[in-house]
């Protein structure tokens, strides 16, 4: 509270940014221990969390008063005319303070009372069991099993306790494959199909230098391959792109040299598509400078495929540049298109899409075993994980299974929630958007296949708020270990169980749930398929959307429906009854 | 003439391929006037596949050594592969395609031949004639009446034979006003709008000429305008062309409205796109979607490069312009640009599309496209020649009505429950405005059909479409009616691309079947 100077200001104006006529709202602003709050003069409340302040304003002084600009994470925009400047520097001063907390315990979710119990939190959070779901995937089974290798987070820090690995992969094996692998991140089971025996697996990538081996590390890819009995071969994708070859070209000359050597070694192996020459000597050049990918020459039974994502610092300047266009009112149609063009978030999000195909397809069409990474595992390897999961699976496309989703491939194996998404005051260029294009390539899924989610547009976008309210615990902290030791389980509650009571809010009344388990979607990726996601960027902007909306009206209607048969069920019953009291009165007036 | 002379041969063995998805239908191919026919043999007769050669927009033919493939680009934007048997055959039936395809003679078209079963000639011609419309403004004002002045079509070749003017100008200054605009359209009345009393009323430009020329009848003409509106009401002058272009047509003749001659109107221009770069637009635009191999940043590059939804977001905003203009204003409207037949049309329709509850259902859109657009005189014929593949220098044509399609699409998309018809609708008037069995889109304006007695000799779309059996595919099962206007967001994040219209080259459109003729 030590920063609030300010606790409420009167006769401040809000601005619509896309209103033509300039329009503004009067209305009275109060500042909050974690939100902003603005009631207008019809009594209407918008209420700004103070952890989805992304940035905060103070624009040059105008006759009107003193403007203050509100970015926030969920892409909502305020503008606000505070009439004294010395209000509004207040104001400004507390919510940079607010908005920036440097340690967890400050953030919402450790003040935040929903008024529940200590039993009902605790069941709260025992909603999704991962145990539960890798038995719902069929393992542990004769190929794969648990291992107990990081029950204590030795081998590995960032992952897990519980970790599913080949059965024929002992534990020194194990140790010395996380030994070679960025950050301890082995190979481990993310996903695996039952019905084809092939398994997702995720990873970091090797720390392979030039020569080196890691003859543990081999095996245990050896062993991923051994365990899908019906094609040996396995896939491993590198999901990232070719770099620019001259900049590096251009800081590396020393190893320049080798490279070329190298890589004109692998040209002459016909093994070697031409298109992947390129992503080819990019990988070179990471193994060059002491990290890289697998030498095919070590690894027999593998494929590598390289898919081309692009690291978190292009996405955010994508998005950034995304902003910028779409944030602009009267928008010409080439400098919308252009702006789309120029910041190349379709691009991306198009780039991961495909990788995800890839992924299922490797698994449906070949039968093979997968193996993803990326540098560090935790960006890239995740939304391919889990979109080639949901892809595959139509469990994941029901609302529980969707979490299940979310909780194991990117909670639980590790993702810097906490970095990514800003929760506490930390490196700007760690910010990445990489859950919100997971989020948005889950949305144009959803566009080409209506009928095949349990959920609605609006269950994304909840859960992309909450990723960054910090109200809920799950989202917390960057592992299971950071996880474990900030206590979340006893001192703040799970988001899960609080979209499963508005369950209602969040169904596709078009879902057809009599798909059979292994439906795989199937996505058409041409360009013309890849869209502006408006109600994600624009989800505060009344003015730009659709007047009526048709998932209102179809939910109402199954309702009625329901309610209607539900009435000539009771009716039925009504004359059953009446009936058999009319056959009981005759049978007793001829006892009688 | 006879189509035998131009048939070089009529029958040959051909292969239609469909696509990757579908296998590819084997059968006789035959060559009539106005159709191609694909019959797959005896067995499967249900499955005959047919083409009505007036929609064939180009050809290309490729030969091999004992086989000739030919495409057809349909003017609906369909593309058809066919593989004929025999170098010679396909060569001859491509160019008796060609020359078929290509007949200008509007009486030996296919409407003029087409007698569908369970249709009588002349049932739904007198669906919507002009009287029909004045009884409803005759309900609601009686400023208005309806003038007969054009009966023989001298005052205005493009005008029906009656249009509703002001009860107070009289026959002569209507013809003294026509001779003032530029072909005859004087203004006349396109809606009223009860509710705040006011109307929306089209002409084509004044021939003001370089001396500013002026005509008091025409003056008359648009005070009464004024006077038969809400007491108070002003005027707005929508132009649908850039002030620099209003002027520049005064040398050719042609002008605006000078502020001084028409007290109470206020002259606003509102630049739309019109004629030859509106048809490249289209012609662009169906060029980008050809090719599903492209990248994202390609593909948006040249979707921001036809401009395609620029135009569709100008038309809107204009639309809504007007229509504020009327509601919120409470102003009498006049929409014109240089020959009011175009963008004028486009203007005043959609702006009724936004006010008029009535003209939402599916009889009262209809109506309006009957109203507004054929009997307004736009000039299909000419227009609708031949649309995105043709390899034909342009001369007149303009996918304006195209255009107005896809802002009602984007209308309905905003608003998916106040429209009673759906993309359907749309998608039939689309492929039946470029070519059709039917009459309705035959000819420029009401005159030349009467010349070819279109009336009695074809029949009507209307019916076609409002059988049950049509109906169905038609309507929108989520309509509920609402009587309130509805404002359309025209910020680009709210429009989107009408992918239906194109997705025959997006491949997400299965070719169907057409009826088969009896």
């Amino acid at each position: 509270m030590e920063h609030i100077r300010t606790t409420k200001v009167e006769q401040v104006k809000l601005l619509d940014r896309f209103s033509t006529s300039n329009k503004s709202l009067t209305g009275t602003l109060y500042l909050t221990a974690t939100h902003l709050l603005f009631i207008d003069s019809h009594q209407k409340e918008t209420w700004i969390l103070h952890h989805h302040i992304a940035l905060v304003e103070k624009l040059a002084l105008t006759t009107s008063g003193c403007p203050l600009v509100i970015q926030c994470k969920n892409f909502r925009i305020v503008h606000f005319i505070v009439p004294r400047e010395r209000d509004c520097h207040d104001i400004y001063n507390s919510l940079l303070q607010l908005s920036k907390q440097a340690k967890y315990e400050d953030l919402y979710a450790f003040s935040y009372n929903p008024k529940q119990n200590d039993s009902e939190r605790l069941r709260g959070w025992q909603l999704i069991d991962l145990a539960e779901e890798y038995k719902r995937m069929g393992v542990p089974n004769s190929n794969w099993q648990l291992s107990d290798a990081n029950r204590e987070y030795k081998i590995c820090e960032t992952y897990p306790r519980e970790l599913y690995v080949p059965r024929i992969a002992s534990k020194p094996i194990i140790v010395g494959s996380s030994k070679f692998r960025s950050k301890g991140r082995f190979p481990v089971l993310s996903y695996y199909h039952e019905h084809k025996e092939a398994a997702i697996c995720r990873c970091s990538q090797p720390l392979s230098g030039f020569s080196a081996r890691c003859l543990e590390d081999e095996h245990l890819l050896q062993a991923i391959s051994k365990a899908n009995p019906v094609n040996r071969y396995m896939y491993v994708m590198d999901t990232r792109p070719k770099h620019r070859m001259q900049s590096w070209w251009a800081t590396q000359k020393d190893i320049g040299r080798i490279i070329v050597r190298i890589s004109s070694k692998i040209w002459n192996d016909e093994k070697i598509r031409e298109s992947d020459e390129k992503k080819r000597l990019n990988a070179m050049a990471n193994r060059a400078a002491g990290k890289g990918y697998e030498n095919e020459d070590n690894y027999s039974n593998i494929r590598f495929q390289f898919v081309g994502i692009e690291n978190i610092h292009v996405m955010r300047s994508s998005l950034q540049k995304l902003l910028e266009v779409n944030g602009t009112k009267g928008l010409s149609v080439s400098d919308f298109y252009s702006g789309l063009e120029s910041s190349g978030w379709l691009r991306h999000i198009k780039a991961v899409m495909d990788a995800a195909i890839f992924l299922a397809k490797a698994i449906t069409v070949e039968s093979a075993s997968v193996l993803v990474h990326c540098s560090d595992g935790w960006d890239r390897t995740s939304q391919v994980c889990s979109l080639g999961s949901l892809l595959l699976d139509s469990y994941y496309r029901t609302i529980k299974g969707f979490m299940v989703l979310i909780e194991k491939d990117w909670i639980s194996f590790g993702h810097k929630f906490s970095e990514r998404c800003g929760h506490l005051d930390g490196d700007p260029k760690e910010v990445s958007p990489v859950f919100t294009q997971f989020l948005e390539c889950v949305w144009h899924l959803t566009e080409q296949f209506p009928q095949a989610f349990e959920f609605n547009e609006a269950f994304l976008l909840q859960i992309h708020e909450h990723i960054h309210s910090c109200q809920f615990g799950n989202f917390l902290g960057n592992c299971q270990k950071e996880r474990e030791e900030l206590k979340l389980k006893e001192k703040t509650y799970s988001l899960w169980p609080f979209l499963l009571d508005d369950q209602k809010k969040y169904l596709n009344p078009l879902y057809t749930s009599k798909s059979p388990k292994f439906t795989v979607l199937e996505p058409n990726t041409v360009s013309f398929n890849f869209k502006f996601w408006r109600n994600m960027y624009h989800q505060f902007d009344r003015t730009l959307h659709p007047r009526q909306s048709v998932f209102n009206i179809i939910t109402n209607m199954n309702e009625q429906n329901k309610q209607l048969e539900k009435d000539i069920k009771d009716l039925e019953s009504v004359r059953f009854r009446v009936l058999k009291i009319h056959s009981v009165g005759i049978l007793s007036w001829m006892k009688f | 003439m006879e189509f035998s002379d131009l048939i070089r041969t009529g029958r040959a063995q051909a292969k239609l391929l469909r696509g990757p998805e579908a296998p590819p239908l084997r059968g006789t191919l035959c060559l009539t006037g106005h159709h191609l026919l694909l019959s797959p043999g005896p067995q499967a007769t249900s499955e005959l596949w047919l083409l009505l050669l007036r929609s064939v927009d180009s050809i290309e033919k490729r030969v091999a050594s004992d086989s000739g493939t030919i495409t057809l680009r349909c003017k609906d934007l369909r593309v058809l592969q066919l593989e004929i048997e025999g170098v010679e055959a396909s060569l001859d039936i491509a160019r008796s395609i060609e020359a078929l395809s290509s007949l200008e003679s509007v009486i030996t078209s296919f409407p003029f031949f087409y007698r569908p079963k369970g249709l009588r000639l002349g049932d739904a011609w007198h669906f919507h004639p002009p009287e029909r419309y004045y009884k409803r403004v005759a309900r609601e004002t009686n400023a208005w009446r309806l003038s007969e002045v054009n009966e023989d079509f001298s005052v205005c070749p493009s005008y029906p034979r009656a249009v509703i003017v002001p009860r107070s100008v009289d026959d002569g200054a209507l013809a003294r006003s026509a001779r003032f605009r530029q072909g005859g359209r004087f203004p006349v009345l396109s809606y009223h709008h009860a509710p705040s009393g006011t109307v929306l009323v089209r002409s084509s430009q004044p021939l003001t000429g370089p001396q500013k020329r002026r005509c008091a009848e025409d003056e008359e003409l648009l005070r009464a305008v004024l006077a038969g509106a809400r007491p108070g009401a002003r005027g707005f002058i929508v132009d649908t062309r850039s002030s620099q272009a209003a002027k520049q047509a005064r040398m050719t003749g042609g002008g605006t409205e000078a502020k001084t001659a028409y007290p109470g109107w206020k002259r606003l221009h509102r630049p739309l796109e019109r004629g030859q770069p509106l048809q490249e637009s289209f012609v662009r635009l169906v060029e980008a979607c050809g090719d599903p191999q492209q990248s994202t940043d390609s593909w948006l590059c040249r979707l921001e490069g036809c401009c395609w939804l620029a135009h569709v977001k100008e038309a809107l905003s204009t639309a809504c312009l007007a229509a504020q203009g009327m509601e919120r204003e409470g102003a009498c409207i006049l929409v014109h640009g240089a020959e009011g037949t175009d963008s004028t049309l486009l203007v005043t329709s959609l702006a009724q599309l936004i006010l008029d509850p009535l003209s939402r259902t599916m009889a009262g859109f209809q109506e309006l496209v009957e109203r507004e657009w054929i009997q307004a005189g736009h000039p299909f014929q000419l227009r609708c020649a031949h649309s995105a593949f043709s390899h034909a220098r342009p001369k007149h044509e303009a996918p304006t009505f195209l255009l107005f399609l896809d802002c009602v699409w984007q209308l309905g998309r905003q608003f998916p429950l106040s429209l009673e018809f759906g993309e359907g609708l749309l998608l039939a008037l689309f492929e039946h405005a470029y070519a059709s069995p039917f009459g309705t889109f035959l000819c420029n304006s009401e005159k030349e059909r009467c010349l070819c007695e279109v009336r009695t000799r074809t029949h009507s779309l209307w019916s076609g479409l409002n059988q049950p059996k049509e109906q169905r595919k038609l309507r929108n099962p989520l309509y509920a009616p609402n009587p309130l206007a509805i404002w359309p967001s025209v910020e680009l994040q709210s429009l989107r691309l009408w992918q239906a219209s194109l997705s025959v080259l997006l491949l997400l459109r299965p070719i169907s079947a057409l009826d088969p003729p009896t």
